[in-house]
């Protein structure tokens, strides 16, 4: 138990100081170094936890996948961020505003089912215990067995934004050189070849 | 206290132990496969490769280590040094951490995690972060568009193996690496009546996959022909140019690491893992660790093939191979998988 807790307080002092650093460090490139690192540590609390499956996708779409976009254009774009940084005591309230909703949220969740321990047993889809049903095999048991039609209504939301996000930024420029594979396969000697019967001293 | 020292020491120590083993072994591994590959892309080009040091070269790697460490270090005036540095150890520490999970034999592994396989693919998508690092941070030209090439590069690659692993878990019914090697104990081959043999295992019965997974980890490793982020007819050495002695030479540990982990992967996912070609006394008595190390050399001689004799690819031509050709394909064989093992009631 001591080591559980000795690597939960390791995770969750790094993770907040991680995400302290995010907002507060100057070099947008440091930003979203140490917001991987937070995603990081949230990785390994939710071991902790036991949400070994949760723990894997975080890195695999998070850190994996989306943070390597934002370092991307992070250090793709050249912006001021001096100047972006200037205007940071405007947008202030709003920001703490969200955070202590998301705070207020947090402590009742959290505080309901310490006060009443029985709020756990109304879940309908409860945690299977880890012997009989892995974390992944009980994951999916929720999303395609019990809640496959509001999963699937869920993939077709994601599928319309994918296909107006394409729409918005498709453009057929006419004047475009491309390769196009299968009609280079296609050429044949009758097709790509032309034989011209030339008389001497005339040319073509 | 001796409970404390029951729970945490002693098996602290047993799993620090192990970790140094592999890591020794691996290490010295990688400096025969590296000469390996430098010979076998000699053969192919009709030279003799390195053969000065040691008997037929076979010391050349461990010269070259000698020659790295010695060299001093050069960091370029407007890099940014933490990052720079830092870059090398990613790669580095991420390709080697990976193979905390490879099992070389039934039950010989450091740690048989319920989600082996998607650690695998949760670290091996974090390598690109070494790349990139080590482009931004180099603060030049050809450093950084190295770094954009293997970034877009390894994103658009992780998405076909994804699916790739994802046809093989079908099939398996578990993410444990060793249920994974299990489960080819049967296979297509006995479904047909034959006795137990290599016709059991993945390769044959998802044999799409297994190509398109082949060429996917050649481009996630930057092998060529996939090796734009370092083609060095255009980019000079890519996002290595500001590199030299030990950063250098821990980026190519790193890479050679993550080709090794490549088709130590091929191996457990399509190849059987431990599992002897054919079921008779005489190979089922050889250990599996020489089986697994057996076939992981074969996928490397491919890989070393490829090498040596296909072309470097265009950049939209890969992206093309990538998004137009290997996801559709997968997606295609994800559906057409699981519709042939929910029919024959082959599912797990």
């Amino acid at each position: 138990m001591g080591l559980q807790a000795l690597f939960f307080y390791l995770f969750a002092f790094v993770a907040v100081a991680s995400a302290f650093m995010v907002i507060a460090s100057r070099n947008p490139v440091y930003s979203v170094l140490f917001l991987i690192l937070t995603f990081f540590n949230a990785a390994g609390l939710f071991l902790l936890t036991g949400a070994e499956f949760l723990a894997m996708i975080l890195l695999v779409v998070y850190v994996g996948a989306v943070a390597v976009l934002f370092l991307f254009v992070v250090m793709m774009l050249d912006i001021d961020f001096a100047a972006l940084r200037a205007g940071v005591l405007e947008y202030a309230p709003v920001g703490a505003l969200i955070g202590v909703i998301l705070a207020i949220e947090l402590i009742v969740v959290i505080g309901g089912s310490t006060l009443s321990p029985e709020i756990a047993s109304n879940i309908s889809m409860p945690i299977p215990p880890v012997a009989e049903r892995t974390n992944t095999a009980a994951l999916g048991d929720v999303l395609y067995t019990h809640y496959v039609y509001f999963f699937q209504i869920a993939g077709l939301v994601l599928l319309v934004a994918m296909i107006g996000a394409i729409v918005l930024t498709l453009r057929h420029k006419p004047n475009i050189k491309r390769q196009n594979i299968s009609q280079q396969v296609a050429r044949t000697p009758e097709t790509a070849v032309e034989v011209v019967k030339v008389k001497p001293g005339q040319g073509i | 206290m001796d409970a404390f020292i029951s729970t945490y020491v002693w098996p602290g120590l047993i799993i620090v132990a192990q970790s140094l083993l592999l890591l020794v072994l691996l290490l010295v591994s990688i400096a025969f496969i590296l000469l390996a590959d430098r010979k076998i892309w000699a053969a192919v080009q009709l030279r003799r490769g390195p053969n000065v040091v040691g008997p037929f070269g076979l010391l050349q790697s461990f010269a070259d280590l000698l020659k790295f460490v010695f060299k001093e270090p050069v960091i370029p005036a407007t890099a940014n040094k933490v990052i720079f540095l830092l870059a090398p150890l990613v790669s580095v520490t991420l390709a080697l951490a990976t193979w905390a999970v490879i099992p070389v034999n039934d039950g010989w592994m450091i740690a048989n995690i319920n989600v082996g396989i998607l650690y695998i693919f949760a670290i091996s998508s974090l390598e690109v972060y070494g790349i990139i690092m080590g482009g931004w941070a180099s603060n030049s030209k050809y450093p950084f568009l190295g770094a954009l090439r293997s970034a877009a590069q390894m994103v658009s690659y992780e998405v076909s193996i994804g699916f790739v692993i994802v046809t093989v878990l079908l099939c398996v019914g578990s993410l444990n690496l060793s249920d994974i090697v299990n489960a080819q104990s049967d296979g297509l081959g006995t479904r047909l009546g034959l006795p137990p043999s290599f016709l059991d295992w993945h390769w044959l019965a998802l044999f799409p996959m297994f190509v398109v997974f082949f060429i996917s980890a050649l481009a996630e490793t930057n092998r060529p022909p996939f090796d734009l982020p370092e083609a060095e007819s255009e980019l000079v050495a890519g996002f290595m140019v500001e590199y030299g002695s030990t950063p250098y030479m821990m980026f190519m540990l790193g890479e050679y690491a993550a080709i090794c982990l490549m088709c130590a992967l091929t191996t457990i996912l399509f190849l059987g893992g431990w599992l002897p070609p054919v079921d008779v006394w005489f190979l089922n008595w050889v250990p599996g660790i020489v089986w697994f190390v057996l076939k992981a050399l074969l996928v490397f001689f491919m890989f070393a093939m490829v090498k040596a004799f296909v072309p470097r690819y265009r950049y939209d031509q890969l992206m093309r191979l990538g998004w137009k050709i290997f996801l559709p394909i997968s997606l295609a064989m994800v559906v057409i998988t699981a519709f042939v093992l929910k029919l024959t009631g082959w599912s797990p």
